[in-house]
């Protein structure tokens, strides 16, 4: 632990103020008048649409970004941060919502990464390992310290962003959506850990979608709408549905997919076989079939074979023994491309990895598989009004939060990513779909939207792999729910056989029948 | 024929092998440090020539050796900063910024020698030294034990420069900042200054290069002395891996090809200086063909960082 830490930790963090916070970015003002602050020991918790602004505004406390108008006040005297090593060393500490990991280095280098070391100018990750493994012990978080970040999954790459912080011992902890990424019981896990944290002083901020979590955990609750602040109110005398009307000023209905009979079968998968990327079998034997018009879910802990099972389907990953047929046809060996042709689309669990391309507008990542189809081509160019006219379309129907369509898609916020490769995928009229955790990261709103859209493809007969972490979606959209743990399938049980502790229970490595006779 | 493959004459092409990695193994070397920060410096056959030229002048006037190697020490340096002020500063296209100061390095050298020098004179460069008992190893001890001291440096570079980049902290955040400078950014590294600093290492051991040619390789200077030993420099990095042992590895492989071609020259085989002249670099570019592995190139390599953009 760095010296500046432990005086941070000592002193706790006193009362951190934004006040009248303007930040504008070329088409938007993503930050209006905002006005924020924490006490010491608090947890306050951020709310608001994708694109409202929130994560701007914690990157200007984390000194990532200047204001452009208004100042920060820590401990009463206003203070101006250059650049994210101001921030730390005042004692700040962020998660940030998309991964700043480097992935050719271990968990231990990445943890060690620009803090100082006891032997001076050399490394000592021997110590820096041993404090890892303390750390992780207290705070419940399981990792390898000598895994490298790239063999990890999302969950567990986020364990590690959690361990940075408390590794560098920040009094405040900035949480930029901590817990898209993980399971109820991990959240759980995770809440003690920040109730421990907060009964050491330590001040937290919290942003998520999910509006449970907020509840349980923040005693404040600000919510924010087109960059300014709507409200904030104590959590507890603040209900369900005022933040609801906070946030998006409409009723969310709840799901109700009516039961339908699926059709034929689309995919089987039969006992498939991979390798992960650390050289050691994620897939052991899965096998599972999906019809027309029917809704898999795949429940499971992240790091237990989706996203191996994911790569496979796609054809981004070899298998190593087993099958897969689709419409009948073995498509083990077939690319990408002969898939995609085929009608089977993917929307990636690493949409910034594998479904997008950064520094591409939001038109060209619309056509990144469509722009050889003969629709949107004169000969050998390309019809570009055809595809404004069909970008500015999924634009507007999946309410993507733009300021154009040649805006790069690296500076849209997080959910409106999401929102247009989803857009893209299902505006393809797939036959059969992966979708890995397609609503991580995204705001009720558009949630909702999505999860409409979801069962708008099923009704058209598509077939559907959801792959979801949030037992919630899984259960109010499948048809089916899969649990898969460490590699295999623990069990395929019919919509309303078990409740969401059962699955828990499979999620956790118990076996069918015992946990269907928990109670 | 038969004398070609005799014990002396490849003992011969061993000896001339190590003296003629040695400008390779700093260049490229100085260009691991550069690119593992994620930038590329097509620059480093213009800092070789300006600090050959350098190192022979101050050489040739003052008689000092060593004071040579401290003038292109320092030319390196300057360029170094004016390689990275265009490039990380500024932002400009790295790869067009290196051919620009390959440029600079080319025709300043090049007017700098008519002017001060005027025609091609030798000096006595640096001498061999021979390591007491290792020497005497049969074979290869002659090979490897009778050198001057800028050749030991420069294989001793090897071991070092993996050490720093793997073993210390500073190494840590030069990996970073070329693989993930955002998450670099986002620990409170100064990502342009980590950056400035690879830049620099690897120009400063780009002149080291330079000055090994003119006074310790070929104890002369004159136009366009490098004819491209920096671009090769470079191709040896990407051939290497980024690793200062593949880099070693490189640069023995083009030297021993390069080595044999000029003995088998010297003694009079019959086959066309062109052809043979060539064969390093056809060499090299096979090898690049087949090795290659672009797993381990730096991610942001050629990409300069802006915060806030992810
Ligand atoms: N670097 C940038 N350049 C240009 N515009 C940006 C940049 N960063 C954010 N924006 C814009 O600012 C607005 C606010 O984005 P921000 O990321 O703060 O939203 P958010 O509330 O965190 O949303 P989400 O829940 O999706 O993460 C968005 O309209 C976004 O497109
Ligand atoms: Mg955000």
């Amino acid at each position: 632990m760095s010296k500046t830490a432990q005086e941070v930790l000592k002193r706790k963090t006193g009362r951190v103020e934004m006040r009248n916070i303007v930040k504008c970015f070329p088409g938007v003002r993503a930050n209006s008048q905002v006005c924020f602050d924490v006490d010491p020991g608090e947890v306050h918790a951020l709310l608001g649409e994708n694109g409202a602004g929130k994560s701007t505004l914690m990157r200007q406390l984390y000194g990532m970004y200047r204001p452009d108008e208004g100042e920060i006040i820590i401990d009463g005297v206003p203070t101006s941060f250059r650049s994210p090593a101001d921030a730390i060393s005042a004692g700040i500490g962020m998660i940030h919502q998309h991964f700043m990991l480097v992935p050719t280095l271990t968990v231990a280098q990445n943890v060690a990464l620009g803090q100082a070391s006891s032997r001076g100018p050399l490394l000592d990750l021997k110590v820096v390992t041993a404090r890892i493994i303390e750390l992780a012990e207290e705070y419940g978080l399981k990792v390898d310290p000598e895994a490298f970040v790239w063999q990890l999954s999302v969950g567990e790459q986020q364990r590690i962003e959690i361990l940075k912080a408390l590794y560098r011992g920040a009094g405040l902890i900035i949480l930029d959506e901590p817990t898209a990424v993980l399971t109820p019981q991990e959240v759980e896990d995770l809440f003690k850990t920040f109730r421990r944290m907060v009964a050491e002083g330590h001040s937290l901020i919290f942003i998520s979608h999910k509006l449970n979590e907020v509840l349980a955990i923040s005693d404040r609750i600000t919510v924010l709408r087109d960059g300014k602040v709507i409200g904030t109110r104590a959590a507890k005398d603040v209900s369900r549905s005022e933040l609801v009307g906070m946030m998006v000023g409409r009723e969310i209905k709840a799901l109700d997919p009516r039961p339908r009979e699926a059709g034929v079968e689309l995919l089987r998968v039969e006992d498939l076989h991979a390798m992960g990327d650390r050289g050691m079998e994620a897939l052991c034997g899965v096998s599972f079939a999906v019809r027309s018009g029917e809704i898999l879910g795949l429940a499971g802990v992240s790091g237990n074979g989706q996203r191996e099972l994911d790569e496979c389907l796609a054809g981004m990953r070899k298998s190593s023994g087993g099958k897969v047929l689709y419409k009948g046809r073995d498509i083990s060996h077939c690319t990408l491309n002969e898939r995609v042709d085929a009608g089977m689309a993917y929307i990636p669990e690493e949409r910034m990895r594998d479904g997008a391309i950064r520094e591409f507008s939001v038109q060209e990542n619309v056509f990144l598989h469509d722009h050889e189809s003969p629709e949107f081509r004169h000969g050998i160019f390309l019809d570009f009004a055809k595809m404004r006219s069909h970008a500015e379309a999924l634009v507007h129907d999946f309410a993507v939060k733009t300021p154009s369509l040649d805006t790069p898609i690296k500076n849209l916020s997080g959910g409106n990513i999401q929102k247009l490769i989803m857009a893209r995928e299902l505006s393809r009229k797939p036959g059969f779909l992966v979708a890995a955790q397609p609503t991580r990261g995204v705001d009720i709103g558009a949630s909702e939207y999505i999860h409409q859209r979801l069962l708008e493809q099923r009704e058209a007969g598509t077939g559907i792999l959801l792959v979801s972490e949030d037992l919630d979606e899984i259960m109010g959209l499948s048809d089916r729910i899969a649990i898969m743990y460490e590699g295999r399938i623990m069990g395929i049980l019919d919509r309303g056989q078990a409740s969401v502790e059962q699955i828990g229970f499979m999620m956790a490595g118990v076996e069918m029948g015992e946990a269907l006779s928990a109670r | 024929m038969k004398n070609i493959f005799s014990l002396n004459v490849i003992s011969g092409i061993l000896n001339t092998m190590i003296a003629l990695a040695t400008p390779y193994l700093y260049a490229a070397i100085g260009e691991v440090f550069a690119q593992t920060a994620g930038v590329v410096n097509l620059g480093v056959d213009g800092i070789m020539l300006l600090s050959a030229f350098a190192a022979f002048y101050v050489a040739l006037v003052t008689g000092n050796l060593w004071l040579g190697l401290l003038a292109a020490a320092v030319v390196g340096l300057l360029m170094g900063l004016l390689m990275s002020f265009v490039s990380v500063s500024l932002k400009a296209e790295q790869g067009v910024s290196g051919i620009g100061l390959y440029m600079l390095g080319l025709g300043l050298s090049s007017l700098l020698f008519k002017v001060m020098i005027g025609t091609v004179k030798t000096i006595e460069g640096f001498k061999p030294v021979e390591l007491p008992l290792l020497s005497a190893i049969p074979f290869l001890g002659p090979i490897l034990f009778r050198n001057n001291i800028l050749v030991y440096a420069a294989f001793l570079l090897v071991p070092i420069a993996w050490f720093v980049l793997e073993k210390t902290t500073f190494g840590l955040k030069v990996k970073s900042v070329g693989q993930n400078p955002a998450a670099a950014d986002s620990l409170g590294i100064n990502v342009d200054r980590i950056r400035y600093v690879s830049v620099c290492i690897g120009a400063v051991l780009a002149g080291l290069a330079g000055a090994s040619l003119s006074i310790s390789l070929t104890n002369l200077f004159q136009d366009n002395l490098t004819a491209g030993m920096g671009f090769i420099a470079v191709a040896l990095v990407y051939f290497g891996g980024w690793s200062p042992v593949g880099v070693l590895g490189g640069a023995l492989l083009f030297s021993v090809v390069n080595s044999f071609q000029l003995w088998m020259q010297v003694l009079g085989v019959n086959i066309p200086s062109g052809v043979a002249v060539m064969l390093p670099y056809l060499l090299t570019i096979v090898a690049l063909c087949v090795t290659v592995n672009r797993v381990r190139q730096p991610a942001a390599l050629n990409k300069p960082f802006e915060r806030g953009e992810s």
